[in-house]
């Protein structure tokens, strides 16, 4: 429970806050919260040597449960794309159940606590220290990684909560107690026990990369283009945090939706305009396009300067997509539960286009446009993240910086605002719903806020990685218990789908 | 053939000179009218994960006003005067929704209501009975 021992220290600290001298406080707060971090990251982290590379056993572990659901299903992940869109658009959704949560409208939610700036940092750091090889690896753990999201989004949605007023509540805390149970009684308290891990480690999770990460690399980019260590904000990440920890805690604790609503109305269209910049930047270097792949591939086999060889930069491409994506980690089948369907296994398939537009579209793009414009330099401080990508961004569109910063503090808020909805489900599936557990819960988060805006990259990506991908232990190993479950499911609405015996409705009705 | 009418209502004044415009002729070729209202909704929403896990609560509350506010007091006003009324409300997309509902309620004509907004408007943001006209798989009778 270290998470909970570093969150009362660092409300201690924040309580006396004011005695401290103005200029200290940002690094009264990294040495205070340091050695915490460091030690949740090194536990996590703990790893073995494959050929000669310290390999961290939890990134083994994702891409193996990844790439074992790839074969189990059958490579779901490409067979079932075709159907995923057929059910985002709605071709099987039944006009009299309009009004309720849509596949769409899940994998939006879902999608953006995911895209945000995992996508733009965590692909700098990747490159920084990866190479450009590192994209390789990191479009096939995307790839891969879908086919963990088909299976924890089918099984969110199965054993989720239906309560008597009508609001549902999922996630791996349910499937692993309910699901485990089902299975044999032996199991019973195995899921019990995974479902606690998975909950304390959300918690941690929700604020950490949830939470701590973003406002770190929000406040970061903000001091960048306002000038650099000579900006007025430079020593000031506890007054960034303080602002940005009022603004969701207005939401969150307030109830002021409308920031929520207001939020969520305007990230997609940040993601679009990053996209299409992104897409700008890639056509106006396009002569260094085909190199660009040239370095791809030839870093992913053979590269040249990286720690680690091959190993390394496999790690560091693995890393930065789970990181981005969160597949195998259980956080997005929080969200896909809310789906309204009667058939768990279809949003499986939705869930598919989550580490598919995250990873494989926007990270990558991402990484082109640092490589093409040349950007990468691997003498480049890789804590630099956000910079790194502010810059490659810079040297196409000059501009490009500012709007980039909007795009990064937005993307970091509504990060915050699902992560925070992620960490009180856990919480409460911990101690229970009430108003003070969900007031204590949420005074943590936004102390977490203002601790992320004040602390070094290091130990904030180090600690936020940790809890992170911690949460992927118990996750997966329940998930392959439950296997045969989603088996049934998926078998038995695939015979269905290819009998064609699934209704469609409206135009898709036409159409068939 | 068992056809019926449909008229569209959205509670403004418009709409109630539609509805009785729908009962009278209702009342003469004797057939049933369906009163519909449409809740505006768009399957294609981006919402925070609190709106979604609410959803079905917000969604059954949109239908109980809608019911008690709009159509309930047609349907009993209409029903006083003889005609053999039949509420209804959906989520959607206004036209859309009506189009698709005359088709499943096997409808032979739709009344509505004209919105009475600027000419600009209309150009900005559309117009429901507009569009209803042009998509429209039955004859639409617009009551100014």
């Amino acid at each position: 429970m270290s998470i909970i021992k570093s969150g009362l220290a660092l409300l201690g600290l924040f309580l006396s806050m004011p005695v401290f001298a103005q200029e200290g406080i940002d690094s009264q707060i990294n040495e205070a919260i340091k050695p915490y971090a460091d030690a949740v990251a090194g536990f996590i982290f703990s790893s073995f040597p494959i050929a000669g590379v310290a390999t961290p056993f939890i990134l083994i572990w994702l891409i193996t449960g990844a790439i074992i659901f790839t074969f189990y299903f059958r490579f779901i992940n490409f067979r079932g794309f075709k159907h995923g869109f057929e059910l985002v658009r709605g071709d099987y959704s039944d006009p009299t159940a309009a009004g309720e949560v849509t596949h769409f409208q899940a994998l939006a939610t879902a999608l953006s606590g995911t895209v945000g700036l995992g996508n733009i940092a965590g692909v700098a750091v990747a490159v920084s220290l990866g190479g450009p090889g590192a994209t390789f690896w990191m479009i096939l753990a995307g790839l891969l990684g879908m086919s963990s999201k088909f299976v924890e989004c089918t099984l969110g949605v199965k054993y989720r909560n239906e309560y008597t007023d009508g609001t549902v509540s999922g996630g791996p805390m349910y499937y692993l107690s309910k699901g485990l149970a089902e299975r044999s009684d032996k199991l019973k308290s195995l899921g019990k026990v995974l479902a606690v891990l998975f909950a304390i480690f959300c918690i941690g999770g929700s604020f950490g990369g949830g939470n701590m990460f973003q406002a770190n690399q929000s406040f970061k980019q903000v001091v960048a283009v306002t000038g650099g260590d000579i900006s007025w904000f430079a020593d000031k990440g506890w007054l960034f945090g303080l602002v940005m920890a009022a603004a969701v805690g207005m939401v969150i604790i307030g109830g002021i939706q409308g920031i929520a609503r207001v939020t969520s109305k305007i990230v997609p269209f940040m993601a679009v305009v990053y996209v299409t910049a992104g897409l700008v930047v890639i056509f106006s270097n396009i002569e260094a396009v085909p190199a660009a792949f040239a370095a791809i591939f030839h870093g992913a086999f053979s590269p040249e300067g990286i720690g680690g060889g091959v190993v390394g930069v496999l790690i560091q491409g693995i890393k930065r997509a789970a990181f981005s994506n969160e597949a195998g980690v259980g956080s997005a089948a929080i969200a896909h539960s809310a789906v309204r369907t009667n058939r768990p296994v279809t949003e499986g398939f939705v869930a598919l286009y989550e580490p598919f537009i995250d990873t494989v579209i926007v990270c990558t793009i991402t990484a082109l446009v640092i490589i093409v414009t040349g950007t990468w330099d691997p003498s480049v401080d890789p804590s630099q993240g956000v910079a790194l990508t502010s810059a490659a961004f810079e040297s196409s569109i000059s501009w490009f910086p500012w709007v980039l910063t909007l795009a990064v503090v937005l993307f970091a808020f509504s990060t915050m605002i699902s992560w925070s909805y992620y960490g009180l489900k856990a919480w409460t599936y911990m101690f229970g719903d009430s108003i003070i557990t969900d007031v204590v819960y949420k005074l943590l988060f936004l102390f977490f806020v203002v601790a992320g805006a004040s602390m070094e990259l290091g130990s904030v990506i180090d600690f936020s990685d940790a809890m992170i991908f911690a949460m992927a232990f118990p996750n997966m190993l329940g998930i392959y218990f439950l296997l045969p479950v989603v088996k049934k499911e998926l078998n038995e609405y695939w015979a269905e789908y290819k009998a064609g015996k699934l209704q469609k409705f409206g135009k898709a009705a036409n159409r068939a | 053939m068992t056809q019926a009418l449909l008229v569209g209502t959205d509670c403004s004044e418009c709409s109630h000179r539609a509805v009785d415009h729908a009962a009278r002729w209702a009342k003469v070729v004797k057939l049933r009218l369906y009163v519909v209202h449409v809740i505006h909704w768009s399957p294609y929403t981006f919402n925070t994960p609190q709106e979604n896990e609410e959803r079905h609560i917000h969604k059954e509350e949109e239908l109980q006003r809608a019911h008690s506010q709009i159509i309930d007091p047609i349907i009993e006003d209409l029903r006083s005067k003889g005609v053999d009324a039949v509420g209804v409300v959906r989520h959607g997309h206004p036209a859309e929704t009506l189009r698709a509902l005359a088709n499943e309620l096997d409808v032979s004509n739709i009344i509505i209501g004209r919105e009475g907004q600027s000419l600009m408007k209309a150009k900005l943001f559309g117009s429901v009975t507009i569009t209803l006209v042009q998509i429209s798989d039955q004859p639409v009778t617009v009551v100014p």
